[in-house]
């Protein structure tokens, strides 16, 4: 599993795997808001953490289509349906890494971008946490989608649209227990908890889900 | 105990035609079944069914005498099918350790380490290089040689000799018999000849009835 794990990091650093393309996709959907918002500091702090948020969300999904697609182009998924190792464990490992590839840049890259924001230190941290906590989620709800989506030759956006209801309350979650850490009368522990608790549901759901659907699609 | 690879009245759907009915065969340790016919005469079908791809509409597939209890038939099974399942990003070792070790050994056996597979199919010494760099047969080559390096007592080949020279033609033949030599069971589908020892199964597509020949 080891081996699984650390082929599919080295695979989305080599050339062609993309990792990066979500960081700079999330640089890109950031760094214009500030353009197209106007230069008033007050209210780029104030929806600072809800647009690193919306941009962390939008490009955690870009690029989650290939999860399986590109195993099943060369015949590696027929290998894995294959092997006494449970598909289930399988998906999880391949999530996990895909989430180190392409998750984890995300978080490191938030509190830059939330310079561009002027959102302050704390907001900051807080960010990072709940992306950090939030983030794999989406990759786990995404892994669903990208199974049933895994025989259709142009799936990227359909798995988008798939996944986005599903990801709606990572987003909700996330943004409100940022909020709480900022603002003070909310408690920040609440919103924090359910975001955790929303990514350990889906850790046992998504890749349930999702080796269902590998299976009833081999053809 | 030596295994035996029995199927008993298989069938299979693509959609909802039938593409064969009724096939029965065993398969002792040692012996091979070459799968001949036509082009959509329902060869790779019948190859995805042994290899519990595709689900049989009707009928089973059972090893017997395995070295310990499985699950499945098919984690018994190698399938080499149209695609090599091999990264071109990655180097051919990068590509064949990785296989060896989530694929491991089945009961019974030992794989292969990598230098002794890729020397077994007449490539040692180019594993350092990126996958995609090799040529359209040396790639079919490595992909054999993934047969090597992780233990399965049953090879499933889905036209294994596609893009291969003579050479590499006669190369393959002796891997199948050392596997064969082994204990063993091969089933292939292919147009070629292997220059095999082997019982033919010929399928006639469309709801045609499989024949031994």
């Amino acid at each position: 599993m080891i081996s699984l794990f650390l082929r599919d990091l080295k695979l989305s650093v080599r050339a062609g795997g993309g990792a990066l393309i979500g960081v700079l996709f999330f640089m890109t959907v950031v760094a214009v808001v500030p353009f197209a918002v106007g230069p008033d500091l007050n209210l780029l702090s104030r929806i600072g953490p809800a647009i690193l948020w919306i941009g962390a969300l939008l490009a955690s999904l870009l690029g989650l289509d290939r999860l399986f697609q590109a195993e099943r182009e060369d015949g590696s998924l027929d290998l894995m349906l294959m092997q006494e190792t449970p598909l289930v464990l399988t998906v999880l490992v391949k999530c996990l890494a895909h989430w180190s590839a392409s998750g984890l840049p995300l978080v490191i890259a938030a509190p830059l971008l939330g310079l561009f924001m002027n959102t302050s230190e704390l907001a900051i941290g807080a960010t990072m946490l709940t992306l950090l906590v939030g983030t794999p989620a989406i990759t786990l709800i995404g892994a669903a989608g990208a199974a049933v989506a895994v025989t259709l030759p142009r799936g990227g956006l359909l798995v988008s649209i798939l996944v986005l209801p599903l990801a709606i309350p990572v987003l909700i979650f996330g943004v409100s227990a940022t909020y709480a850490a900022v603002e003070d009368p909310a408690p920040f522990l609440p919103p924090f908890l359910i975001l955790m608790a929303i990514t350990l549901f889906f850790a046992v759901i998504g890749p349930l889900a999702a080796a269902a659907a590998l299976r009833s699609s081999s053809d | 105990m030596p295994i035996c690879l029995v199927v008993e009245g298989l069938s299979a759907k693509r959609g909802e035609d039938l593409i064969f009915h009724d096939i029965s065969f065993v398969l002792r340790a040692g012996e091979a079944l070459v799968v001949t016919g036509a082009n959509g005469s329902g060869k790779s079908t019948l190859l995805r069914v042994l290899a519990g791809l595709l689900a049989a509409e009707s009928g089973s597939v059972r090893i017997d005498g395995a070295a310990a209890e499985i699950g499945h038939p098919r984690e018994l099974c190698h399938y080499l099918g149209h695609r090599n399942a091999m990264k071109h990003e990655l180097t051919v070792a990068e590509n064949l350790s990785f296989w060896k070790s989530f694929m491991g050994d089945s009961p019974g056996g030992a794989g292969k380490d990598l230098e002794d597979a890729t020397e077994a199919v007449g490539l040692g010494g180019i594993s350092h290089l990126p996958f995609g760099y090799l040529s359209a047969g040396q790639q079919r080559r490595m992909a054999m040689a993934k047969l090597l390096v992780a233990f399965r007592p049953v090879w499933i080949l889905d036209e294994p000799t596609a893009a291969l020279d003579a050479n590499a033609d006669r190369l393959f033949a002796e891997l199948v018999t050392g596997h064969l030599g082994a204990g063993g069971i091969v089933v292939a589908a292919t147009h070629q000849p292997l220059g095999l020892e082997a019982r033919e199964l010929r399928m006639t597509g469309f709801a045609g009835v499989g024949g031994m020949v």
